[in-house]
């Protein structure tokens, strides 16, 4: 005999038919997957409260980012805040900043992030984290 | 002259507020330096608060901590593309004084936790970065110096509880190798569900609350996927290895979108409106990558320290800070008295560490990290477990059953699965788990 226990073909599963909703939530879309609907990454942000300080506390020197050929910080920032130019340069925004610190840690060229935290009372608050 | 404490501590998380309320009861002066508008505003997890380690420091906690729910269930979860197999814990014990485990939005439990700090005598100042280290002449730590103007605080000691960041430590010359693959990002997503609906689908009443870990859900970056339920809202995102995750060139996001899409999980999150995203980095290399904890004049505690266990069953940490950070004001306070604040005065702090879970539980389960995290956990094996799982319950008929034997053998065949392997990886399991 044999065993035949390859899973079932992938693909996006099927919403189930009728579930109760949350109270007050919103109708999914007709054909839209059974997870929650995907937002816009600025809605996503909009979602979180940042007090944005005067001074950026993050500076990236793009000369050195010409030259860096992985550009790691651009997919791995969790707030989307690194953006490749171009002329092969990053343009970088510090006001939606997680200050989680991902990017210099996945940065591999020395002295193209510097980093800090931003001055006291400012950047990222976090209610229900 | 700048205003002088016996101890400044430096951040108001677990690690910090626990230091500064010990220290205070201690009968020290003491500053609790916070660079956020409130405690907790900065912090963030992916998780569940023991908090066990509070019982004799703040008697009955569990009637005032701002709590979301208690956990009483916690599932650890091992999935495919298509496939789960889960082993769900239920405990009533959980769910009654003196409780286990539970779900907390750190702006409330730790904000609550600072609270008690001040109630015992300490000085909370907000809105405040420490941006260095003030040093003596022999090169000893004699205070920090914030970002306010004429912002310089002296101090017999400092107790950096900076976070996962840790300019102090690293400052101080603490992180001898610094090395960012020891890192983790966590990144969640809080949805609304209502108190009620979450009580439905997750089968709980009142206060109760689950807690579901999850391996193989990252698409083979090293790392997990959590849901956990508050009151009224559910908790859910993935922690991966930061290097790998850029390796992989994925938005932390869509690793979110995997979990949430996922067929165990969908189907709890259906209609659920996004409240707050947010994200973190998380010392997970644990005890085989700690900073020096002691250095003249200052100690480590909580995230600056690495004292976060990421154990795959076992993920904790506001435990770990908050016993860190009581151990180092106790080893402060013992030193302060002494007149003796040296590395050597201060050696009381680790001390105090190995003989309770602090450091104890970190060094028995110093290899779980590497373990958990390789291809062989993360890929291998979930896949071997999911199919081993589904073809003993599918039933075969006419054929006869085939047995498990059989079925290990050809599941361990199609996820190239070697015996030498699971043999040393049991071993290493059961002595870090044993």
């Amino acid at each position: 005999m044999t065993i035949d226990l390859e899973p079932p073909s992938a693909g996006p599963p099927a919403a189930p038919a009728a579930a109760p909703l949350a109270p007050g939530a919103p109708l999914p879309e007709p054909g839209a997957p059974s997870a929650p609907t995907s937002i816009s990454f600025e809605d996503r942000m909009a979602t979180v409260e940042f007090r944005v300080a005067a001074e950026a506390h993050i500076t990236v020197d793009s000369d050195v980012c010409r030259s860096c050929t992985t550009k790691a910080c651009v997919s791995a920032c969790p707030a989307n805040l690194f953006v490749p130019t171009s002329d092969g340069g990053v343009l970088f925004n510090y006001e939606q900043c997680f200050e989680c610190g991902t990017c210099y840690l996945v940065c591999n060229h020395e002295g193209a992030i510097s980093w800090s935290y931003p001055l006291g009372g400012f950047g990222v608050v976090m209610r229900h984290a | 002259m700048p205003e002088s404490f016996d101890v400044v501590v430096v951040g108001a998380g677990p690690a910090g507020s626990a230091a500064a309320l010990v220290a205070a009861r201690g009968g020290l002066s003491v500053c609790l330096l916070e660079r956020g508008p409130f405690p907790g505003s900065k912090n963030m997890y992916g998780g569940v608060v023991y908090a066990r380690i509070l019982d004799d420091l703040i008697p009955r906690w569990w009637e005032e901590a701002p709590i979301q729910r208690w956990v009483t269930k916690r599932s650890t979860m091992v999935a495919t593309a298509t496939q789960s197999v889960s082993i769900e814990v239920q405990a009533d014990a959980w769910g009654r004084a003196p409780y286990n485990g539970a779900t907390a939005y750190r702006s409330e439990f730790d904000a609550w936790l600072a609270q008690k700090a001040v109630d015992a005598g300490a000085v909370l100042v907000t809105d405040t970065t420490a941006v260095g280290l003030l040093r003596g002449p022999g090169g000893q730590v004699t205070g920090v110096r914030t970002d306010r103007p004429d912002g310089d605080l002296a101090a017999q000691v400092v107790i950096a509880c900076d976070g996962v960041n840790s300019f102090l430590a690293k400052e101080a010359g603490l992180y001898s190798a610094f090395d960012p693959g020891e890192f983790t990002l966590g990144a969640k997503e809080v949805l609304h569900l209502g108190h009620e609906e979450i009580d439905r689908r997750f089968g709980l009443v009142d206060r109760q609350g689950l807690d579901i870990e999850m391996v193989g859900v990252t698409r083979g970056i090293p790392g997990g996927g959590f849901l956990y339920t508050n009151l009224d809202t559910v908790a859910v995102g993935v922690v991966v290895n930061v290097e790998a995750l850029a390796a992989a060139k994925v938005r932390p996001e869509e690793l979110i979108a995997g979990v949430k899409a996922h067929p165990t999980i969908a189907p709890y999150l259906r209609g659920a409106d996004l409240k707050e995203y947010s994200a973190h980095v998380i010392p997970e290399g644990g005890y085989n990558v700690m900073p020096e904890l002691v250095t003249d004049g200052m100690l480590v505690a909580g995230d600056a320290g690495a004292f976060c266990l990421a154990a795959g069953i076992f993920l904790e940490g506001v435990n770990f800070a908050i016993g860190s950070g009581r151990a180092a004001a106790e080893a402060a306070a013992e030193a302060i008295g002494r007149r003796d604040t040296t590395a050597a005065g201060l050696a009381g702090y680790r001390r105090r560490m190995e003989q309770t879970f602090v450091l104890a539980d970190h060094k028995k389960m110093r290899h779980a990290p590497e373990l958990l995290l390789s291809e062989r956990m993360q890929q291998r094996y979930a896949g071997l477990m999911c199919d081993l799982a589904e073809g003993l319950f599918t039933v075969t008929n006419p054929a006869p059953k085939p047995g498990m034997l059989r079925l290990f053998r050809t599941m361990q065949r199609r996820h190239k699965v070697k015996l030498a392997d699971l043999a040393r990886d049991g071993l290493t399991a059961w002595r870090t788990f044993g």
